[in-house]
């Protein structure tokens, strides 16, 4: 009798939990008036602060929630954002810029003079290109609260460059009240005056990170162009989602689960390919640049024979399709600026254009005086662009007879452990491999990879004046044609040099789906614009 | 009068026979008997054969890249095809299996050691099982996932890091299992009357405990020998396994996890090889444990 | 009864002390440092060793561990070295996807393990019996990853019946949340439900062959009422004992359920938090998880009085 009563009540359950099940089913889509964006984001948001950090992410997450004095455009040129009108002096010593009208913060502020003067500060602490900036400063001054005026030491002709810095670090304009913070002090709180608004309380750190359109944001008149002209932002809410497996997150954009996946596999192309619904394209007009990075401290990459034996090797094409998959994603560049950019060029690039010759490589390696000692890879198994470099230089050493051991771990341990300069039996390490967006790599001021400064510069630490006296010429230059010739003498340096090996050019497609439009060709991510049927 | 040569001659025919009559007789009664164990030994005796003759049987050098070839399916050149970077998938799953067996036995043997020890140990001495035991519940209580990421980040990815990870999670097990049959084994009459007797406690260990537990912990060896191979595949799928150059069946598929629905056979060869093993291994433990001692099955 | 509760509970907080102290070693000698990640690419290592000062990294060990462990006691589990959001909060935001998959997985394994382990029990020896034993061998012979992928290409790819990733909160709506849960349970319970079926057959033969129950059939019982009356009660006590020794297994597993399906869950967190060296956050999981299990682990033991009235405590 009790499991009479006990079916009974069973089969009446089911009905009412199908009822329940189906009306909760239909409810969402009831709700869902407003447009929504989701997009899969390259990473995991881990750090808000676009100044402490270089991470591309964080960028981008910028380029949502801040707005920039000045912004590149598609013809690399320099043009106002923030700024109504500027003035620059005869002697070229003081530059005066008046804001634009109705700028405000989120939190309903205006933007004032005080907040720009205190962001662009705390940024030229830690970005390089801001670094000499400000060793030319002589002050910043607001003379009210719309305008404001910086007066330099002795002309420098990259002001408006540095302004307008399209990548890593980007002079985002904060409150002055967060712009206040030291500049090692990662900050909490995303107000900015940009076109969107972040919804801290819904993020999901690791998982999701939300955004709402700014109503209050006051475009420019004029079109987008990267990140330059009007920023207008067409749906109500942004979802940046992030999905590690890369599998998942192509199924899913094709499934419909997603709209816009940033940045893909070019192996998962073929995936996306039948699907009517997805498009796969190449939007990213700069790309990336690979690269070998030496330590200059230990032997025996700080030995100039050493390093040119291995980039008499390094056959760019193997890099091409270890990194892109194929030609339709990638091509050698064999400059120390971007492929396509006005200042890339073709001096000393014989060396890694030329036929390979391993004998010859194997002659300089006795040459140098290469007694045996062992070389240390560290790399990267959570990245995959890392993870192909690192494999196929292992192979090139060992062809060489070097004593190579590769050893990964994930990024994490890779960028900590790029930080010793101790030995190699002590932890540390001879050669990382890791790559830079085109935007990086455009000329030899922002170029951080490409200097001689020693214990300053960045990890692998490698030293020469001579380097260094060419990029100051750089900054000297006069003109666009002096600066082609500044940036062609650093180049022939570089290749005598070679403080690092670039690997290849590659551009990773971004994939959408179809009722999406406007997306922006620019070498980032820009989400405004961006229309969804 | 006797020829003392023919005494020190090895008797051919004798040992002949006694081969023969293993493979003609006992061998089949053992199949008839456990047809899944033995099986399961014979593969099991086919990837040792394989990682010890893994030079010869593999085509190309493992870890030889090249890029122009990356992403062939199967051929006649590439048997199992060729991965993102143009390796030689067949050479690498056979390399792989050396791998794979070594993570393996090498942890059920470690653990299965030095849980021993220990069991034995908590078992005999009652002050020290209290505190041992509670380490070994809070060791039981961190993932070894969790463990063996901590390890690989503190260090580098290896072979030994993973090895000790791995043991790591599984020693509580053998301790609790050991632990459990020597308070049994402690109440028999004859493991008191030899400590009425005076004997040392070494000898009590050697004559009368181990015989009794050896089953058991052969038996529960080969489900950890099992285990390990699988746990190895995660790690390597998580990135906290072994170094990616040098090949395991886990690492295989790990490197082309998200390309499983364009170049699936990447994943699906060294699958086969990795359940087929595991599976062998499995059954192994099942034969073994019903040959040794049926009540085993009770608790395990 | 009471007083072995007292005493497990004070074995519990021994339990955790030592793990806390393990892991916070296990950190603490680990030499990197998340001062590293935060800096980025293009810092030097002087940029590193501030940000190392400004979150308190270079004092001495016995002075982190003091301070971890006096706010601990104030309930404050400290914020993360990253995004400084409070730890409890992080963990708060990922239980409920957590706890949906792991109930439904325990669900799912045990539902279909303790049935099927019963039923090869009862017909030991017979086809039905191997093909049983068979598939549950079978079932821990495939690593997770690989049935994961399995499942989502026949299901989301091949017959669109359920989504590929992702995880939808109980407040949008019962049927997608459900939904979204049934490709992650079945991967991650097929393996925990191959486990439980072995035992069950195991334990479930074992007690099958006891005199009562040969009583019982005597007696003309039905098969079924035998097995649910008698049978399976008193083979309980090695079922839920493998069940809470599984519960390591599940959470192994569901890292990477959690990774190949998109689940904002503990065990991605975790994860995260190691490779980039989030201490707190990772010092607050792991105690978490520690709890979680001896806490299980003493409510088993505890339900065995229930079970077998031979158990006392």
């Amino acid at each position: 009798m009790i499991n009479k009563l006990r079916r009974s009540a069973i089969l009446a359950v089911i009905p009412a939990a199908v009822a329940l099940g189906l009306t909760s089913f239909s409810l969402p889509a009831q709700a869902q008036q407003q447009k929504t964006l989701r997009f899969i984001a390259q990473a995991d948001l881990k750090i808000l602060d676009p100044i402490t950090t270089t991470a591309y992410i964080t960028r981008n997450h910028g380029y949502m929630v801040y707005d920039t004095l000045f912004a590149m455009n598609s013809k690399f040129e320099i043009k106002p954002q923030m700024v109504d009108k500027f003035t620059v002096s005869p002697d070229k010593k003081t530059y005066t810029f008046t804001l634009r009208d109705g700028l405000m913060f989120h939190d309903g502020t205006p933007v004032r003079s005080a907040d720009v003067i205190a962001s662009v500060e705390r940024w030229s602490k830690r970005d390089g290109l801001g670094q000499k900036l400000a060793e030319s400063t002589d002050s910043w001054s607001a003379t009210n609260d719309k305008t404001f005026v910086l007066k330099l030491k002795k002309p420098f002709a990259f002001v408006l460059d540095a302004l307008g810095k399209p990548s890593s670090n980007v002079p985002f304009i904060m409150p002055e009240r967060i712009a206040k913070t030291d500049a090692f002090t990662n900050i909490t709180d995303p107000t900015g005056s940009g076109p969107f608004k972040m919804v801290k309380d819904e993020w999901v750190p690791g998982s999701k990170v939300i955004y709402v359109k700014n109503k209050e944001y006051m475009p420019r008149k004029e079109a987008p162009s990267w990140a330059s002209g009007g920023k207008v932002v067409k749906v109500d809410r942004v979802e940046w989602l992030y999905i590690p497996d890369a599998a998942t997150a192509a199924n899913a954009l094709g499934n419909g689960e997603a709209d816009w996946w940033e940045q893909m596999p070019p192996d998962l192309i073929p995936v996306l390919a039948k699907n009517t619904s997805v498009k796969v394209e190449n939007i990213d007009p700069l790309g990336s640049m690979g690269l070998i990075r030496f330590n200059f401290l230990n032997p025996p990459f700080n030995n100039e024979k050493m390093r040119r034996a291995v980039a008499m090797v390094v056959n760019q094409q193997d890099y091409v399709l270890g990194i892109a998959g194929s030609a339709d994603n990638g091509k050698p560049c064999a400059s120390y600026f971007t492929c396509g950019t006005p200042l890339s060029n073709n001096v000393g690039s014989s060396l890694l254009t030329g036929k390979r010759d391993f004998e010859a490589a194997k002659a300089l390696i006795k040459e140098s005086g290469y007694k045996g000692e062992k070389i240390v890879i560290i790399s990267a198994a959570d990245q995959p662009i890392v993870q192909s470099q690192s494999l196929l230089t292992t192979e090139l050493l060992r062809k060489l007879g070097l004593n190579v051991e590769l050893q990964a771990g994930d990024w994490g341990s890779l960028i900590t452990r790029r930080t010793s300069k101790e030995p190699v039996d002590k932890g540390g390490w001879s050669i990382f491999h890791t790559w830079l967006v085109g935007p990086d790599l455009l000329n030899p001021g922002v170029n951080f990879a490409l200097r001689g400064n020693g214990e300053k510069a960045w990890f692998g630490w490698p030293t020469d004046q001579k380097l260094e006296t060419l990029r100051d010429a750089y900054f000297d230059a006069p003109n666009a044609a002096g600066a082609k010739k500044a940036a062609e003498a650093v180049q022939g340096r570089a290749f005598e040099f070679l403080p690092y090996i670039p690997t290849a050019q590659f551009i990773l497609p971004t994939a959408y789906r179809t009722n999406l439009s406007g997306i922006i060709v620019a070498p980032m991510a820009l989400l405004w614009n961006v229309e969804k049927k | 009068m006797i020829n003392n040569s023919t005494m020190n001659r090895v008797d051919w025919p004798a040992q002949v026979s006694k081969i023969r009559l293993f493979l003609t007789v006992q061998l089949p009664a053992l199949y008839k008997r456990y047809p899944f164990a033995v099986i399961g030994a014979a593969t099991l005796l086919l990837m040792i054969f394989i990682a010890i003759f893994a030079p010869f049987l593999a085509t190309v050098d493992p870890q030889a890249v090249a890029p122009l070839n990356r992403l062939k399916p199967p051929s006649w050149e590439y048997w199992f095809g060729t991965d993102a970077l143009g390796r030689d998938v067949y050479s690498r799953v056979m390399y792989g299996t050396r791998v794979s067996l070594t993570v393996g036995i090498s942890v059920a043997v470690l653990s299965t050691v030095i849980g021993l020890a220990i069991g034995l140990i908590t078992g005999f001495v009652r002050w020290v099982d209290a505190i041992v035991m509670r380490i070994m519940d809070g060791l039981m209580s961190i993932p070894s996932i969790l463990l063996a990421i901590a390890l690989m980040a503190l260090t580098k990815a290896s072979i030994e890091n993973v090895i000790i990870a791995i043991t790591i999670a599984e020693v509580p097990r053998v301790v609790r299992l050991v632990r459990s049959l020597v308070l049994g084994l402690r109440e028999q009459p004859y493991v008191e009357a030899a400590a009425a007797s005076g004997t040392p406690l070494l000898k009590t260990l050697l004559r009368h405990i181990l015989p009794n537990i050896a089953a058991p912990l052969l038996v529960q060896a080969t489900y950890i020998c099992a285990s390990a191979m699988i746990t190895e595949a995660i790690l390597s799928f998580i990135g906290a396994g072994t170094p990616p150059n040098i090949p395991s069946w886990g690492n295989i598929m790990a490197e082309s996890r998200s390309l499983f629905q364009i170049a699936g056979y990447l994943i699906l060869f060294p699958s086969i090889f990795l359940s087929a093993t595991v599976l062998a291994v499995n059954y192994l433990g099942d034969g073994l444990r019903d040959a040794l001692d049926p009540r085993l099955s009770r608790r395990m | 009864m009471l007083s072995y509760i007292v005493r497990r509970l004070g074995a519990t907080v021994v339990v955790m002390a030592v793990v806390a102290f393990v892991v916070f070693s296990l950190l603490y000698l680990t030499p990197g440092d998340p001062a590293a990640v935060i800096a980025g690419d293009v810092a030097t290592s002087e940029d590193i060793a501030r940000i190392r000062q400004s979150l308190g990294l270079d004092q001495p060990f016995l002075v982190r561990f003091g301070n971890w462990v006096w706010a601990l006691l104030h309930g404050d589990m400290g914020t993360s070295i990253f995004n400084s959001l409070p730890v409890s909060k992080l963990i708060g935001q990922r239980v409920e996807p957590t706890l949906s998959l792991t109930i439904c997985t325990l669900i799912v394994a045990i539902l279909t393990s303790v049935p099927l382990g019963a039923i090869a029990a009862a017909r030991a020896e017979s086809k039905l019996d191997h093909a049983i034993m068979g598939f549950s061998v079978l079932g821990f012979s495939i690593p997770v990853f690989v049935l994961a992928y399995l499942l989502i290409l026949l299901f989301s790819l091949q017959l669109h019946w359920l989504p590929v990733q992702g995880y939808r909160p109980i407040s949008e709506g019962i049927w997608p949340w459900f939904l979204h849960l049934i490709l992650p349970s079945l991967a991650l319970g097929t393996v925990y439900a191959a486990l439980i079926a072995r035992i069950t057959r195991a334990s479930v033969l074992d007690v099958l062959s006891q005199d009562y129950i040969r009583t019982a059939q005597a007696k003309g019982l039905k098969e079924s009422d035998i097995m649910i009356h008698h049978a399976l009660k008193n083979a309980a006590v090695p079922i839920i004992t493998i069940i809470g020794i599984g519960i390591g297994l599940l959470i192994s597993g569901a890292v990477v359920t959690e990774t190949v399906f998109a689940i904002p869950g503990i065990g991605r967190l975790t994860v995260d938090a190691i490779l980039r060296r989030d201490y707190p956050i990772i010092q607050g999981v792991i105690l978490i998880f520690s709890a979680t299990y001896v806490m299980i682990n003493l409510m088993i033991d505890l339900s065995y009085v229930f079970f077998d009235p031979r158990i006392r405590y």
